[in-house]
């Protein structure tokens, strides 16, 4: 028997899957905000359609509310290309119209509507269970599982067909366009799954977690992989954590389920954005902290070449000199010359530097490295002179 | 309607309540329309929205610290988080590949759903003093108090103070940072300065319009005014109008009974002045728009037309040899009224049911040619 409990965390899991497909595409396009655009602007229609058919589940009222969202992004495209406004402030002008018009509704028809406005924001996945399908008798489950897995299956689907058309008029809709590929459909074709799994997710956890659901998972992994479909799979991932983890966080505190998952959402994305092993944070501070240790090393290697052999000049090879001849202040110009040579790149005679053997190769792959255009060899010049570990 | 409105404003003056709330609202419109100016000439209107959302965490922190609906303490408590909020997008952009708009919604859902969390724990903490904060969210005029509306007045008038004695500054860096910065301007402290006076213009407007829709204050006067004007000065006053006036309206249309809440009603009025602007707007309005197509369309053909006639009169050897208007009223081209445009235009004389091109239809029909010769 399955209680409750369990059918809660999977209608979530059903509901992270589902944004997190059309997610992945909305990040990569850069138009993330229409997601926040289109979960306020269907409230109009889900309370018309809530009006014609009497239950949040019909599948009028999903196709009456994804329609609404469609005519959303049709609204907003259409001012912008008017040039009255730019792009944003027609996002920023369209929605909250559109929500207004719900609100409005909702409240001038409280009597005929059971959904009240907290619920738009919050979703109402405690009671989702309560909702059962019965078919013939036989109690089938929560309504609201079956319409987030079948709009599941259809985000699937749809990726699955179209993943050639999708992947290359993400990257290049110019590319897209010449090879008849149909970029704009494709839009349009986004623009539907993202309305329709709006919708389906909408009573579950409200207009706000359907944003999180769909921008931040994506966005997590956006930051983890260069790959679509690792994208894809790291997406689905974080989003089932992240549905999961936000129920027990939400359980064990006595709070908002889909505020829970939000919060969780903005942890695991605050964790990948200090912690990913290439675009995190601290990974970040690392790389530049450990290039610009390359970059002195560097500095004072070649001055040292440049001073040495042909044109040796025993007086700029001196400690003190560095900060006549390249502006380091002595304390500083003293930590880099014992950096190097403990990397056994020169030798100190008193206060005279030599550059070793080991030295001078390194100053013979920089320049040829710094003279040639395309610098792919400077992992291996790290590799070969093992002088920056990280 | 008319009639409910005009009560109200009426009532304005002799109601005291009212007057509150209209003066609260006035105050609202005034700062979120000269902020809003700003926010969309930098092509940060969605800022306003993650903003107003992300405010949410902190009225609930204010309140679960102190324990009380202390305006100044919640004002505090949503300025921090919406400021914090704008440390986080902006940290987000400049360390990772993340674009501006997916930066803006994570912080957005993040921070509203942090706020949800706190808000329901708020809740369960059974203190009747916090029926109240549920207001925040579609915002409730009525809550409006004589303590609040004064707050705001003062708010709204340290920020236009501000953007007096900085408006060289604001106006240089909103048009081209470069510039600005090539000449010395403290970028980093001006930005901060803009962003912290758009963090404030929601904050007042919290309690009015709520977390939700606050943002399309600040965008709808700022984006009905620009059509009006081309002047920065201007725009800034006429948007400080369309927010005043939304925010009256508003809360006149959202008071007379029907328990409408005011934030969507106000922003539905604010965004009916940007349609009105859209349409009636000089210039770039859509009806001068197609007026004056409709002018260039017709000019285009008169001049197609004059050229018609030059290439009939040029093959006799008095170019002004008179023709019959029949000939002219034969001519492709011609329509109803044009006979007249050519006369009171000056470009051909009639006398005696016949015509001749003036010295002026003449010269038009010869720099035609001299167009048409170039773009051959």
């Amino acid at each position: 028997m399955i209680t409750p409990q369990i059918e809660i965390q999977i209608i979530a899991s059903l509901v992270a899957v589902a944004c997190a497909i059309p997610g992945v595409f909305l990040v990569l396009r850069k138009m993330a905000m229409i997601s926040d655009a289109i979960s306020h602007a269907i409230l109009p229609g889900i309370v018309v359609g809530f009006l014609f058919t009497g239950s949040i589940n019909s599948p009028l009222l999903i196709v009456l509310a994804a329609i609404t969202g469609l005519l959303t992004v049709v609204l907003v495209e259409i001012l912008s290309k008017t040039n009255l406004v730019k792009e944003d402030a027609a996002i920023g002008l369209v929605f909250p119209a559109l929500f207004s018009i719900g609100v409005i509704l909702i409240s001038r028809n409280a009597s005929n509507i059971h959904i009240d406005t907290d619920a738009v924001l919050m979703g109402e996945i405690a009671f989702a269970p309560f909702d059962r399908l019965v078919f013939s008798g036989v109690d089938l489950g929560p309504k609201n599982a079956w319409v987030m897995f079948a709009i599941l299956l259809m985000n699937v689907l749809f990726t699955i067909v179209f993943f050639k058309e999708l992947k290359i008029s993400t990257f290049d809709a110019g590319l897209a366009a010449s090879l008849g590929f149909a970029p704009v459909a494709m839009n349009y074709a986004l623009m539907a799954t993202v309305s329709v799994t709006t919708v389906g997710a909408f009573d579950a956890v409200g207009a706000i977690l359907v944003v999180a659901f769909m921008i931040v998972p994506a966005a997590t992994a956006y930051l983890l992989t260069d790959d679509l479909k690792a994208m894809l799979m790291i997406t689905t991932v974080v989003g089932i954590v992240t549905a999961i983890s936000g129920y027990w966080l939400a359980r064990l505190l006595d709070v908002s389920i889909s505020g829970s998952m939000a919060a969780m959402c903005g942890l695991i994305f605050l964790t990948v954005f200090l912690m990913a092993p290439q675009r995190g944070l601290f990974s970040i501070i690392k790389r530049k902290q450990r290039q610009k240790v390359e970059f002195l090393q560097m500095t004072l290697a070649m001055h040292l070449a440049n001073h040495s052999g042909v044109n040796d000049d025993i007086e700029e090879r001196r400690i003190s000199h560095l900060s006549k001849h390249v502006g380091w202040t002595p304390d500083f110009a003293q930590k880099v010359v014992k950096d190097a040579e403990r990397r056994k790149l020169l030798l100190l005679d008193g206060e005279v530097m030599n550059l070793t053997e080991k030295g001078e190769n390194f100053v013979l792959a920089a320049n040829g490295l710094i003279s040639a255009t395309h610098h792919p060899g400077f992992e291996t010049l790290r590799k070969e002179f093992i002088i920056f570990s990280d | 309607m008319i009639m409910d409105q005009l009560d109200f404003f009426i009532r304005i003056f002799n109601d005291y309540t009212t007057q509150t709330i209209g003066l609260g609202t006035t105050f609202l419109g005034l700062m979120s329309g000269v902020l809003g100016v700003y926010a969309v000439l930098r092509k940060q209107s969605l800022l306003g929205d993650a903003v107003a959302h992300s405010s949410l965490p902190g009225i609930a922190m204010a309140f679960l610290l102190t324990g009380t609906k202390n305006t100044l303490l919640i004002f505090a408590g949503a300025a921090l988080a919406g400021w914090v909020a704008t440390f986080w997008i902006s940290g987000i952009i400049k360390n990772t590949r993340i674009k501006s708009d997916a930066a803006l919604a994570i912080v957005l859902a993040v921070f509203f759903g942090f706020g949800l969390v706190m808000l329901t724990y708020i809740q369960r903490m059974e203190n009747a003093n916090q029926s109240g904060l549920q207001s925040y969210l579609f915002g409730q005029a009525a809550t409006l108090l004589r303590e609040d509306v004064n707050l705001m007045g003062i708010i709204s008038g340290f920020a236009i103070i501000v953007i007096l004695l900085l408006w060289k500054e604001f106006k240089l860096m909103t048009f081209d940072e470069q510039f600005a910065r090539s000449l010395g301007f403290n970028q980093k402290f001006i930005n901060l300065v803009i962003n912290t006076l758009i963090v404030l213009a929601i904050v007042i407007g919290l309690q009015t319009v709520g977390v939700i829709l606050m943002s399309a204050l600040l965008i709808a006067p700022a984006s009905a005014a620009r059509q009006w004007t081309n002047r920065m000065g201007s725009m800034v006053m006429l948007s400080a109008l369309f927010g005043m006036l939304s925010g009256l309206i508003g809360t006149a249309i959202s008071s007379t009974g029907n328990q409408l809440s005011t934030g969507p009603v106000i922003v539905l009025v604010a965004v009916s002045i940007v349609l009105f602007s859209f349409v009636f707007a000089p210039e770039r309005g859509w009806l001068a728009r197609l007026i004056n197509k409709n002018k260039n369309r017709r000019s285009l053909e008169l001049n197609k037309f004059i050229q018609v006639l030059y290439e009939t009169c040029k093959n006799h050897e008095d170019i002004k040899h008179k023709h019959s208007i029949q000939i002219l009223k034969a001519l492709p081209g011609y329509h109803a009224g044009t006979l007249k445009t050519l006369k009171d235009g000056g470009f051909i004389e009639v006398a005696n049911n016949q015509w001749c091109l003036t010295a002026l239809g003449i010269s038009r029909a010869s720099a035609n040619g001299k167009q048409e010769g170039i773009s051959q």
